[in-house]
């Protein structure tokens, strides 16, 4: 499953006298990694015409295994119907492999580009050299290269023995995107098949000769450990073998099967020191926060001195809970402990963290791990941490034999890594026409990185740059960030810091637009009329790209048009991974508690790479967040989460799901993130509506608590 | 452990396990048909949804012993000769993304126009509540659906 080095693959073309082999350096689009330079290998040419594209990131339902292969194809002037797709687990030659942050196609857009492009331009050269014709007289089209004038055409599969032999070009000229072939269409997702007939294998479903279960006992006290157990009981049911220790804070049943290995839990009599988190509750949390709220914190982006401007003074506080993935596939990761080495076969958007932190707790090097990536029944965050790796290593270990570590569903809910819960407190002064003059909005959550023991450079989360940036230029306008801290367990979940930083100031908004008696989506346009660059660390906010977008979506959901009686809207629009995304929602209230009938979505996110993709990310972003926003709600009592299964950690279902329109703005830059960008907007705008429709403001998340 | 014999898409199979074990562990482990996922342990998702006798049930909390002498059809069973109509909707609609609820989907839609060849849009509703799906394909869900039953894009 996972690619040859560069070397092998020359080794492996030589040994079979054929095979052209694109191997070159590239850099990395990510401009924070260690590594500036590192050894790429996307692509192979086969001479039977196959042509395997790599796939460096990790497919968890975003269509990645597609999109990407359709860049290199694009610039390689593939037949897409030659591309055979292949899985790189971890590994030296792609750089960071992180799959996060809506970051695959916007970093690995030019390398995947310059892929393709090299190893058309070398084809292109074989072509000429042995036609005995100069290369401007050759082109590449649809897997040939081609010689008008003499009407003769080549396979590049019939070509890759001279490509093989020619010098690399260090420079190639890259398509423009009016000639896009691929890039732009609608092509059909490769991994569709094999999902509807129940043949694609996920985590879960890997099989190992002589493979064994393991579930793990794991203290419900955040921080709690083992202190003893008794495994009488377990032991007696049938096909339980090992019950072990894993760590400090688990207990591991392993068996022949998942079902005795869960029975054999469930009789596991593990006895904790549950430590200093035994009475944390979630009132607790909150007030800590509050607490914190009157420190200074770090400014993220300061324009004027809101302090300083006059006028009529408005604030509010706004609140939301920590909330839980639960990606469908829960944990789970499948380990072989072989002594000097260990292969895992994981559903991780982090192949590379799990290689070095299962190194580190089975005692061996990085190279002497082995972590091939499987399909992931969803992510949302959840696989970038490497808990479950770590575990299914360790009891592999302990018993020298492959072994499945499974999560059940309460195990996810209650052990796993939530968005932080955060407070926030917005205030502005508003001119005379009820415009805000100056505004400031200070964000107080926890630091995930900051937990994790990652640099927290200046005190600001590594996430805010991404995630909290303006949306508009106002004079005078500040965004503060203070760091709190926590004991209950941080993950990066869908949209991260973005849609507690949206919901805020995108109701903050709404409160203003009232407060000036205006109509909330002209009052933003009003906001957003002169163009102006806003500069948010590294990201420069176009506010014409964001009026772009709120005219889109306003202008489809035909904001200026009446209403049928009873059915209320609401808009909210946001920027984050580098996108624009505006969302409009049209509710009806029933029993107090709102329908959502429609949401139209615009998006400006560069380029679009496959529109039927980009649809399914954001109508699936959409419905992620109005699960967030009704319900989502993760409580502590006692250091345990209280939620532990879809009954009362319950996401949107078919009959709460709207209809959701996507728009896309045609555009030629590059493209930027989307996986995320769709889901912050969607409860502030769920919110406008319903103060629309009720004169209730909703300050704290979720909205039905 | 007891020796049960039931009816896996077509075939007759014994198995030796203990009685209580759920179905859905029986079909993925004991039989390797792994198309039946696990999602929650309650029935509270439909991940794990196959067919007993013609009916959809939830195999994660259906033991075994209670399908003893049944018919049970998984994802394997259903395509089994070939995609399905309603396997090819759910490509031409561009349904999946992680998938890996899909299986459980398309088995309650089956089930729903095996009995209602061409359910409105209240019908599919009911048929396909139970079925969590967190990348949000429910609209596109309701279109296959509809394409499937030969309602094209009626609504």
């Amino acid at each position: 499953m996972s690619p040859l080095s560069r070397r092998e693959f020359v080794g492996a073309g030589i040994a079979a006298g054929a095979g052209l082999v694109i191997g070159f350096y590239l850099p990395h689009g990510n401009g924070s990694r260690k590594e500036s330079f590192s050894p790429n290998a996307y692509l192979r040419i086969a001479p039977d015409n196959r042509v395997t594209i790599v796939v460096a990131r990790s497919e968890m339902g975003q269509g990645i295994r597609t999109a990407l292969p359709m860049i290199l194809a694009e610039e390689l002037e593939a037949d897409w119907k030659q591309i055979e797709i292949e899985q790189a687990g971890a590994s030296t030659l792609f750089g960071d492999q992180t799959t996060g942050g809506s970051a695959s196609i916007r970093t690995t857009w030019d390398p995947m580009r310059k892929a393709g492009a090299i190893a058309r331009e070398m084809l292109i050269s074989a072509a000429a050299l042995t036609w005995g014709v100069p290369r401007s007289a050759c082109a590449a089209e649809s897997g040939h290269i081609k010689h008008a004038a003499s009407n003769r055409s080549l396979t590049y599969g019939e070509l890759v023995d001279k490509a093989a032999t020619l010098p690399i070009p260090s420079d190639v000229t890259l398509k423009q995107s009016k000639d896009y072939k691929i890039v732009g269409q609608r092509l059909a997702r490769v991994d569709s098949p094999a999902k509807v007939r129940g043949e694609a294998v996920f985590g879960i479903d890997l099989r190992l000769p002589g493979i064994k279960y393991a579930l793990l006992s794991r203290c419900p006290v955040i921080g709690g450990k083992v202190s003893g157990f008794d495994d009488k009981e377990s032991k007696k049911i049938s096909g339980v073998g090992y019950v072990g220790k894993i760590g400090d804070s688990a207990v591991a049943v392993v068996a022949d099967s998942v079902w005795s290995a869960m029975e054999g839990r469930r009789t596991l009599n593990v006895t904790w020191d549950e430590g200093a988190n035994k009475d944390l509750n979630t009132a607790g949390v909150m007030a800590s926060l509050k607490q914190t709220a009157s420190k200074k914190g770090v400014n993220l982006y300061s324009a004027g001195e809101p302090a300083k401007v006059s006028g009529r003074h408005i604030s509010a506080e706004y609140s939301l809970p920590f909330m839980a993935h639960a990606p469908m596939e829960p944990g789970n990761c499948t380990a072989h402990f072989e002594g000097s080495k260990c292969e895992l076969w994981a559903p991780t958007q982090v192949p590379q963290d799990c290689r070095d932190s299962v190194a580190t707790a089975i005692g061996l090097d990085p190279d002497q791990v082995k972590v091939n990536v499987t399909l992931m029944g969803g992510g949302f965050g959840r696989r970038l941490e490497h808990d479950y790796a770590v575990e299914a290593a360790l009891v592999s270990k302990a018993i020298s034999s492959p072994v499945k570590v499974l999560w059940t569903r309460e195990d996810d809910m209650r052990s796993s890594t939530y968005r932080p819960a955060s407070l926030h407190q917005l205030s502005a002064t508003l001119d005379g026409s009820g415009l805000p003059v100056g505004m400031t909005h200070r964000i107080i959550a926890p630091s995930i990185s900051g937990q994790k023991g990652q640099p927290v450079p200046n005190g600001v989360d590594p996430d805010l740059p991404d995630e909290a940036g303006p949306v508009y230029g106002i004079p005078n306008y500040l965004i503060e960030y203070v760091l709190a801290e926590t004991p209950v367990p941080l993950g990066w979940m869908r949209s991260v810091y973005a849609l507690q930083a949206a919901f805020a100031l995108e109701s903050f908004i709404d409160e203003l637009a009232v407060a000036a008696g205006k109509d909330p989506l002209k009052y933003r346009l009003q906001l957003l009329a002169k163009d102006q660059d806003l500069t948010y660390f590294t990201t420069i906010w176009h506010t014409t790209r964001m009026r772009g977008v709120l005219q889109l979506a306003a202008e489809k959901a035909g904001w200026d048009k009446p209403l049928p009686a009873g059915h209320y809207r609401g808009v909210a629009c946001f920027g984050c991974f580098a996108s624009y995304m505006a969302e409009v929602v049209e509710i009806t209230m029933e029993n107090d508690q709102p329908r959502v009938h429609r949401v139209v979505a615009a998006v400006d996110c560069g380029q679009v790479v496959n529109p039927s993709i980009l649809e399914q990310q954001i109508q699936g972003g959409i419905v992620y967040g109005l699960s967030n926003a009704l319900r989502a709600k993760i409580t502590i009592e006692k250091g345990r989460v209280v939620q532990g299964n879809f009954d009362d950690y319950a996401p949107l279902r078919m009959d709460e799901t709207p209809a959701v329109e996507v728009y896309a703005v045609p555009s030629p830059e590059a493209p930027t993130g989307i996986g995320e960008p769709s889901v912050p907007p969607i409860a502030p705008a769920l919110c406008n509506a319903i103060y629309a429709a009720t004169k209730k403001r909703i300050r704290a998340l979720p909205i039905l608590s | 452990m007891a020796d049960i014999t039931l009816r896996v898409n077509g075939s007759e199979k014994k198995v030796s396990v203990s009685p209580e074990t759920p179905l859905l562990w029986v079909l993925r482990d004991t039989l390797e048909l792994p198309g039946t996922k696990f999602g929650c342990g309650a029935g509270l998702c439909g991940a794990c949804t196959v067919h007993v006798d013609g009916n959809p049930i939830r195999s994660c909390s259906t033991p075994v012993s209670q399908v003893a002498g049944k018919s049970v059809t998984t994802i394997e069973g259903l395509g089994a000769n070939g995609l399905q109509v309603l396997q090819q909707a759910w490509i031409a609609e561009e349904v999946p993304q992680c998938g890996y609820c899909q299986t459980g989907q398309i088995m309650s839609a089956a089930a729903l126009l095996a009995k209602t060849p061409n359910p409105t849009d209240d019908q599919i509703t009911q048929a396909m509540n139970g079925n969590l799906c967190r990348c949000g394909t429910y609209e596109r869900i309701r279109k296959a659906i509809h394409r499937a039953a030969g309602n094209g894009g009626a609504r």
